[in-house]
């Protein structure tokens, strides 16, 4: 009786929680749920973009960096283009900025370097769960898209990136609020050194705000656009469309 | 009389083997809503966590850095598929619940908090009084449990200091800190509100507490549901699904 009992328990347990499991794996297959938990992501953005406002992401001193800051993505670029530049250290290199633009742009690396730089020690939050602190130097974004003159309509700002991930060119995205945040910088200068290929150079974005998925290395062009529609997956990014992140990054 | 279980001035005379009213409507649909959010909670950080499943204190950390705790290898799963949601792989999946399912988690919790604590139900159930504070009272109450002596009568609709201290704890200690950590891992949050990573010593500190409080939360429901069958399955699952309890008999009585 007991052990029949203790039996009967056990494949109720058993079923049940095969019942749960394959239940959640039903309902993770299912369009509709699958858009409806994507529908309450969007609710974060809307409240975490209510609550943050301008406000900066923290700045740590030199003492605060990890010793080691992995890199992570893709780790070296196989395309021969990038591998000529690479090897004359970038000095035939030049970043479009291009679309909804009055004046597109061709900057070189000089080009870049003579802006005026912002500097600053923040925290790069993988999606993984890792966080690294590293010393990130460039010009803001901003004032590169300032300078090509934004038309009327432009909402988005893409990056076209010189790496392939699974056969796929890399891209991402932001919108204005974000591309015109203070911190939002073009590095090429990491730890007091030029930026290196595992960690994306020439240049890679600094939105330091979101977390690292959103961190493009490798820029080649900037792209100004009314909408991500119509671009790649129509997510915004290779990790949104490839993997089902979240377009926004917050958290 | 039992100066630490006082029968409540208003309460009509019952005996052992009456049904009475237990839990109020509010508390069992928090009780249960909250059950949904914690299950998928649970088992879709877990599958968060197998994407990186190393635990670090301060603020920064990552494979290169010193782990206090390495639940498996960077190449290996640390949780099988019938512990996480989704069961396949997939971290973007894994956020999708669980960042939905904490929208249920907070909002539930919020409104009980807030409904338990102005309507004074939870100070009349779980505030401990001095003579509760009291550890030879503590011990009194735990050697008890261990002896699985169980009050009787209407001493049984009022909760012990151990059950006190158990449902106060995740009440106003592991979800504060579950909620709390878990906002504190957002970096787009951390701008706003340096002062809530700073609390926890930095993000991968909070990421580790969100582990540890997770962890009692599931200590809690071993215990938890370890006290529900001592004391008597079916009359604890009636009361928590309709309301309804049976005070237990006394000793020795028509049982």
């Amino acid at each position: 009786m007991i052990l029949t009992r203790r039996k009967a328990l056990q494949v109720g347990a058993a079923g049940a929680g095969g019942l749960l499991l394959s239940g959640c794996d039903a309902l993770n297959d299912s369009a509709p749920f699958k858009d409806g938990l994507a529908g309450v992501g969007r609710l974060h953005e809307l409240t975490q973009r209510a609550i943050i406002g301008d406000s900066l992401a923290r700045e740590f001193t030199e003492i605060d960096m990890s010793p080691v800051f992995k890199a992570n993505g893709s780790l070296r670029v196989a395309d021969p283009a990038y591998r000529a530049l690479l090897a004359g250290g970038f000095g035939q290199w030049a970043l479009r900025v291009d679309g909804l633009v009055h004046r597109p742009l061709a900057l070189p690396l000089t080009a870049l370097r003579a802006m005026p730089q912002r500097t600053q020690i923040t925290r790069h939050d993988c999606v993984e769960g890792w966080s690294a602190i590293g010393k990130w130097q460039g010009p803001q974004l901003g004032a590169i898209i300032a300078q090509a003159g934004l038309m009327p309509g432009a909402r988005y700002v893409v990056f076209h990136c010189a790496d392939q991930l699974e056969g796929k060119p890399f891209y991402e995205s932001i919108d204005l609020v974000e591309a015109f945040h203070p911190q939002t910088i073009l590095a090429w200068r990491m730890n007091d050194a030029p930026l290196t290929e595992p960690h994306g150079a020439p240049i890679r974005l600094r939105v330091e705000r979101q977390l690292g998925y959103k961190q493009a290395k490798y820029i080649m062009r900037i792209e100004l656009r009314e909408s991500l529609a119509g671009l790649y997956g129509g997510r915004g990014g290779f990790w949104e469309d490839n993997r089902g992140y979240q377009w926004w990054a917050g958290i | 009389m039992d100066q630490h279980f006082p029968p409540a001035a208003d309460r009509p005379e019952h005996q052992g083997g009456d049904l009475v009213r237990r839990h109020a409507l509010a508390t069992r649909l928090w009780h249960w809503t909250n059950a949904l959010a914690l299950l998928v909670m649970l088992m879709s950080g877990l599958m968060i966590l197998n994407a990186h499943p190393r635990l670090y204190w301060g603020h920064y950390g990552s494979e290169h850095d010193h782990a206090w705790l390495v639940l498996a290898a960077l190449e290996d799963t640390a949780f099988p598929g019938w512990m996480t949601i989704p069961s396949n792989y997939s971290l973007a999946d894994a956020r999708l619940w669980h960042f939905a399912f904490a929208w249920v988690l907070v909002l539930a919790f919020t409104g009980y908090l807030l409904w338990g604590l102005l309507r004074g139900h939870i100070r009349r159930r779980l505030h401990i009084t001095r003579a509760e504070w009291n550890p030879r009272h503590i011990l009194h109450d735990f050697v008890a449990h261990v002896r699985l002596q169980f009050p009787t009568g209407t001493a049984a609709l009022d909760y012990n200091v151990l059950q006190k201290l158990a449902y106060g704890g995740v009440l106003f200690v592991l979800l504060p800190t579950m909620i709390l950590t878990g906002l504190a891992m957002s970096p787009a949050l951390d701008a706003a509100w340096p002062w809530m990573v700073d609390l926890f010593g930095g993000r991968q500190s909070a990421r580790s507490i969100h582990f540890i409080a997770a962890s009692g939360l599931v200590l809690f429901f071993a215990v938890h549901m370890v006290m529900v069958v001592l004391a008597g399955p079916v009359n604890e699952v009636r009361s928590i699904l309709t309301g309804w309890y049976r005070l237990p008999r006394e000793k020795g009585g028509a049982a």
